[in-house]
């Protein structure tokens, strides 16, 4: 109870400082001669965003590619020994190939289930239900997500009544129980469905609206010229719907490269599941190392190059259209 | 279109419900585990509660919201998550609207550097602002993550909302200059009113990526658990309570019931977010 004034304090506090920002720095605005006056007032709308902006992701940016030439406590520099110690680093290498598992197989999978979905979606009369419930897992955070998979995943020895839903399908079969997210190699395979799980949605959602953005006018004009469903997919569908898929994979592709939750939560990185976020936090938490933890984001960050450079084309060339 | 179109052959509605079913499942599997005692829990999987004698409880939930300071984080997560929604939305609003209506030197320049850390992973971040907020003693306290999530949520912000407002029409504008409404009156009466929609689902994307977060809270705020929102709180449970299954099923039904709620209750907005953000062009 003590900690209702606190929340309200939290919530009203932030609201009054903004709005009195920007109450005062317009009345000062008008108070200065009339002709400097447009050129001052785009820096008060955009100041405080620049601001923010500058001082927690350029700025840092910036920094930790300092800090990644310097030793464990930021005293000296190193040179390149942070790199050289990380690429001979059998467990950042790991993390890697499962960087690169997770950006093909759940980028691959969540596009292919949402774009499957939403065609078959489409055609029946129950859609906005499916998709509601399809999309559900987005508001679920990955900490809740790893623990309703654990009831999918758990595992008894053979021969005890199994608990787990996937192991009690699999013995139902015939087959022997699994302990799936212990088991070499397989397991990052699993963990990475969770997160399909939990994207599926998302893409579904996108592609689906803009499906509906196609004129049935030219489907139904292909299909009277004898088209049958396939070409129809292959030759109109899917070349319309291409630059939608790449704003999807895109979102998707910067997700797998940060993914940090699942992992974190179901397995903690053990087992040959770590991947690059969790290695970093672990070199930052646990070594107490913050040149290799930066070593380590900065090759994150140029992981993310062809991405970036990829994005800023299309945004040109979307804005070029406008 | 036919009716037998609309209605779609069979092995469609098959596939379909086969694949909502798959979706659904691990859910509900964990709705009804959490309703179950520890010992059935611990012994026999959720689809033997589904038949007589049936055997329910609402214990997990009591315990876990007693004994594990789980209604503190949830307090916690609240005092995070609305600043922490509220801040960016509208900082971005003031600098969308000058992105989208108002003239200055290096305005494309500083959008298209904006649109450039929409990728950029916030992990990069971490090491130099921690040692920053260590520096000022920030570390561990609220503001530091209000501080923290505004920052990172608002190169997404302003680009949704500068599409929105951009898109708005330009008459308007004139009309209202026209009128003598000056810069705070066209922006509070009429850019605010009428992009209620776009603001909605970015509250929304905040709230949810707010709630949810784990390793922001993780790294700003050191895992105290005085201050440790539901994420964490959650994922220690995981760790320290590996076999007491039965709390963390609760446990991880009230850190989502929020969030269920506020999506249910606005999902109209959210997708017409995310197509203002993305597909638009």
């Amino acid at each position: 109870m003590e900690r209702i004034p606190q929340v309200a304090a939290a919530i009203a506090l932030p609201i009054a400082a903004l709005l009195g920002y920007i109450f005062v720095a317009e009345w000062l605005i008008n108070r200065t001669p009339q002709r400097v006056r447009p050129r001052l007032r785009p820096w008060i709308w955009v100041g405080p965003a620049l601001a923010f902006v500058g001082f927690f992701l350029v700025a840092p940016s910036i920094q930790t590619f300092i800090l990644s030439f310097k030793d464990a406590t930021s005293a000296n520099f190193v040179g390149i020994d942070n790199y050289t110690t990380i690429a001979n680093d059998p467990t950042v290498q790991l993390s890697l190939r499962n960087n690169v598992l997770w950006i093909v197989v759940f980028t691959g999978v969540v596009l292919i289930a949402g774009l499957l979905i939403a065609l078959l979606a489409d055609r029946v009369p129950y859609e906005s239900p499916v998709k509601s419930l399809i999309f559900l897992p987005q508001a679920i955070s990955f900490v809740a997500a790893g623990t309703i998979w654990k009831f999918i995943y758990a595992y008894q020895p053979q021969g005890i009544e199994q608990t787990g839903t996937l192991n009690a399908v699999v013995t139902a079969l015939g087959s022997e129980p699994h302990p799936w997210l212990t088991e070499i190699p397989t397991n990052n395979f699993f963990l990475i469905a969770v997160a399909i799980w939990a994207w599926t949605g998302f893409a579904l959602v996108i592609l689906s609206a803009a499906l509906k953005g196609i004129p049935l006018e030219l489907l139904e004009a292909a299909r009277v010229d004898g088209a049958s469903e396939l070409t129809v997919f292959r030759r109109i569908t899917f070349p319309l719907l291409l630059p939608t898929i790449t704003v999807v994979a895109t979102t998707l592709i910067i997700f797998a490269l940060k993914a940090f939750d699942v992992v974190y939560v179901m397995t903690g990185g053990n087992f040959d599941t770590n991947v690059i976020a969790l290695r970093m936090y672990q070199e930052l938490f646990n070594a107490r190392n913050a040149g290799r933890a930066s070593a380590i984001a900065v090759v994150l960050l140029l992981t993310v190059i062809p991405v970036l450079w990829f994005n800023l084309r299309r945004f040109r060339a979307q804005e070029a259209i406008r | 279109m036919s009716v037998s179109r609309r209605l779609g052959p069979l092995p469609v509605h098959i596939a379909l419900i086969a694949l909502v079913l798959l979706w659904t499942l691990p859910t509900l599997a964990t709705v009804i585990n959490s309703f179950r005692p520890p010992i059935a829990i611990a012994s026999s999987g959720w689809w033997t509660a589904l038949v007589p004698p049936f055997n329910f409880t609402f214990g997990n939930y009591q315990s876990v919201l007693t004994t594990n300071n789980l209604a503190t984080s949830f307090l916690n997560s609240l005092t995070i998550t609305i600043p922490a929604t509220v801040i960016p939305i509208a900082v971005a609003a003031f600098a969308a609207y000058a992105f989208a209506w108002m003239n200055f030197p290096l305005r494309n320049t500083l959008f298209l550097l904006l649109v450039g850390l929409l990728v950029v992973p916030l992990q990069v971040t971490l090491v130099p602002v921690l040692q920053a907020y260590q520096a000022i003693g920030l570390t561990g306290t609220f503001p530091a993550v209000w501080l923290a999530h505004t920052g990172y949520g608002l190169p997404f912000s302003i680009y949704l909302l500068r599409n929105f407002f951009g898109a708005l029409p330009k008459d308007l504008f004139e009309a209202a200059s026209l009128d003598g409404a000056g810069t705070l009156t066209t922006f509070f009466r009429l850019v605010l009113p009428l992009s209620v929609p776009a603001l909605a689902s970015l509250a929304i994307f905040q709230f949810l990526w707010v709630w949810n977060d784990l390793l922001v809270a993780l790294i700003y705020l050191g895992g105290q658990v005085t201050v440790a929102p539901m994420t964490v709180t959650v994922a220690n449970l995981v760790s320290s309570l590996g076999q007491d299954w039965q709390k963390l099923t609760a446990a991880a039904f009230i850190s989502t019931a929020l969030p269920l709620i506020v999506f249910l209750a606005l999902q109209r907005y959210f997708v017409r977010g995310i197509l203002a953000g993305s597909v638009k062009g």
